[in-house]
């Protein structure tokens, strides 16, 4: 079966740059075609990069804290762009410091993403999440 | 002695040199004004007659010829989107030494087409998606293309999933179709030379042919490129050498034209820090760029309006409103060759600015992000700090007795630190305009052409 596809990178002006390379191994490793923006991501890269690669999900890392002002309007624009109903996730340390994460999710998930993971999340259970929601076995 | 004969086919002159590749000199050039009326060969025996008149009679053993004429090569281009495949097939057709006549993005319209066929594309480049990435744009697009009235051929530069069916969309009507590697085959990774093969050798067979250039071809042995290729050709030798001789390291050039300005890079382009990020499309390490509106007689404008006439007249020390009206004068004469002082420094003054807006639009740029752990910094396109030689030609340009300090102003400038041009770099002009001549010659003594260039660009 064809591999899914990924669009991963680090939102915003963030340039934590150990962790997306950790991700993207991981991903490819468990068999999934994976496009890696790299740090300092903007909406409209990973945007350009799902339409053109026609990817099945974007994943969004954010450590530096500022995770919340660079996700707003990103699932409208993937809309506006065309890209319907495509999964999003998110994870990392979205926000500052040390807040409630089922607050934190519920205002992610608002924003339209999928799945929000907290700090430390380990890539397996992304791995989990990614192949259930994308149907792969 | 060994003579060889280099053609330069231009729109408005017919430019030929002659070269000993024995002793390794420029026997002489010359050149003819021709006019798209003009037979192809009278141009041709004008500029001949010229040159003998200098040289005295010279048997050629070879005769070589690189055309723009009849609007050069003009190219027709449709990406997916518009920062990615789009703009990878611009570049692409760019070197491949086009003249690019419009660039689409995403779904082609019915308008769209009809400015299509109005543009009158000698070639049209249509791409879109990554290799298993999206195929609705390039399909559809394909289906939108088979639609035009123009019957000319489509090189299929895509998604490699979907390049066969878009060929047989596309040849239902009989159309010409080339079906090439991937301009993008992973997420922002460029393979833009087989695409460039495939147009270079429809403009051999082809092109050639349907612009009356073949009428000249029992004379010479060939039409090998397009001139900008030809220019481009002479600038990757100069810079990377042969095996048994060495080139000058990496280089910036500028064609300052009557009608555009060419840019050539032959560099990496790399950011120069490893805390800089590059964003966005990964250039290619041979780049040419082609500013339309920057010219020095019929875009004559475009630099007045792009630099703001306020800096004309400061580097031209003259009168804004005397300004203007020089610059209308000259957009409505444009083979004048200024005489007076005056019409000398507005010259001296446009020639600068116009190097200087076409080499930032070439040359990448770095963006300061503030943090709060300091600076960080996001570098777009190629960064050209660190390349040592600029290389400076054109007829608005050689013809001027400051051509240096003319091309100087392609360097970078303190109060413009985003722009990533040249720090420090040699000029070096072209004063007997060769630069097409070698890249004719280099097709077949490269090594030769390579010295001459070193010898003559001074
Ligand atoms: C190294 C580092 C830096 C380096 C980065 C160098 C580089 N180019 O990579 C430098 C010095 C530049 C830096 C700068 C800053 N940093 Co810093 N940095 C760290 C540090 C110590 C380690 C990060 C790291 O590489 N970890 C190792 C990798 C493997 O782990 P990871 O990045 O967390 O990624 C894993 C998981 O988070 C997860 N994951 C990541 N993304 C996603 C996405 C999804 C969807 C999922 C499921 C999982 C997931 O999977 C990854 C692999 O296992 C952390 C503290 C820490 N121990 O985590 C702080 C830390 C991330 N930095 C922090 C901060 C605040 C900053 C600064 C703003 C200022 C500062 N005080 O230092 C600046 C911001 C600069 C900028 N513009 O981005 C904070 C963030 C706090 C917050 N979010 O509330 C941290 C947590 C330190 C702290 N406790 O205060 N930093």
């Amino acid at each position: 079966m064809e591999k899914k596809k990924l669009v991963i990178g680090v939102i915003g002006a963030d340039v934590h740059a150990v962790g997306i390379k950790i991700l993207y191994h991981a991903f490819t490793d468990a068999g999934f075609d994976v496009t890696n923006l790299g740090v300092m991501v903007s909406q409209e890269e990973y945007i350009e990069a799902a339409l053109e690669t026609n990817a099945d999900a974007i994943i969004v890392s954010s450590l530096y804290g500022h995770g919340e002002l660079d996700c707003r309007g990103l699932r409208d624009k993937c809309e506006e762009a065309g890209l319907k109903g495509i999964l999003l996730y998110v994870g990392g340390n979205i926000v500052v410091g040390k807040q409630p994460f089922e607050e934190v999710k519920k205002r992610f998930e608002a924003m339209g993403f999928d799945r929000v993971f907290g700090p430390g999340t380990p890539p397996e259970e992304t791995i989990a999440a990614l192949k259930e929601d994308l149907k792969v076995d | 002695m060994n003579a060889i004969l280099l053609i330069d086919f231009g729109s408005t002159y017919t430019k030929v040199t002659a070269v000993d590749t024995e002793s390794e000199e420029i026997l002489g050039t010359a050149s003819s004004y021709t006019t798209i009326e003009t037979d192809i060969n009278d141009g041709l025996n004008n500029a001949l007659k010229l040159l003998f008149e200098k040289t005295g009679s010279i048997e050629f053993a070879e005769r070589y010829a690189c055309s723009s004429a009849a609007g050069g090569l003009r190219m027709v281009t449709s990406g997916f989107v518009k920062n990615l495949t789009a703009e990878a097939s611009r570049l692409a057709s760019l070197g491949a030494g086009a003249k690019v006549v419009g660039v689409y993005s995403y779904e082609l319209t019915e308008d769209d087409i009809v400015e299509i066929d109005a543009s009158r594309p000698d070639i049209i480049l249509l791409t879109g998606g990554t290799d298993g990435g999206n195929t609705e744009c390039i399909l559809k697009n394909a289906k939108m293309i088979s639609t035009l009235k123009t019957d000319c051929p489509v090189v299929v530069a895509g998604n490699r999933a979907a390049a066969k069916e878009c060929a047989s969309i596309l040849s239902q009507n009989g159309r010409e179709v080339h079906v090439e590697k991937n301009v993008m085959p992973r997420f922002s990774e460029l393979c833009i030379e087989p695409a460039q093969n495939a147009i270079r050798e429809i403009f051999l067979k082809r092109i050639v042919k349907a612009k009356g250039l073949s009428e000249a071809s029992e004379l010479i042995s060939g039409i090998i490129m397009p001139t900008p290729s030809a220019v481009q050709q002479a600038m990757v030798l100069l810079a990377d050498g042969t095996e048994n001789e060495q080139g000058i390291g990496e280089l910036v050039a500028v064609d300052l034209g009557g009608a555009t300005t060419d840019v050539y890079s032959v560099a990496e382009g790399f950011p120069q820090n490893s805390s800089t990020v590059l964003k966005g499309l990964p250039e290619p390490r041979v780049k040419r760029t082609v500013e339309g509106d920057i010219g020095m007689r019929y875009s004559i404008h475009g630099i007045a309006d792009a630099a703001t006439i306020k800096a004309v007249s400061q580097l031209a020390q003259c009168s804004e409103e005397r300004c203007i009206e020089m610059i209308d004068y000259l957009s409505e004469h444009t083979d004048e060759v200024p005489t007076t002082e005056e019409f000398k420094n507005l010259d001296r003054a446009l020639a600068s600015l116009a190097i200087e807006m076409a080499v930032k639009r070439h040359a990448g740029t770095v963006e300061q992000v503030y943090t709060p752990m300091g600076l960080a910094f996001a570098q777009e396109g190629k960064d050209l700090s660190a390349v040592h030689n600029l290389v400076a030609t054109g007829g608005a340009l050689i013809h001027s007795d400051c051509a240096k300090e003319i091309a100087a102003f392609a360097q970078a400038k303190a109060n413009d630190p985003a722009s990533l041009r040249p720090k420090e770099a040699k000029v070096l002009v072209d004063e007997k305009y060769i630069l097409a001549a070698m890249g004719l010659l280099s097709e077949h003594y490269p090594e030769v052409a390579l010295r001459i260039m070193k010898k003559e660009l001074v």
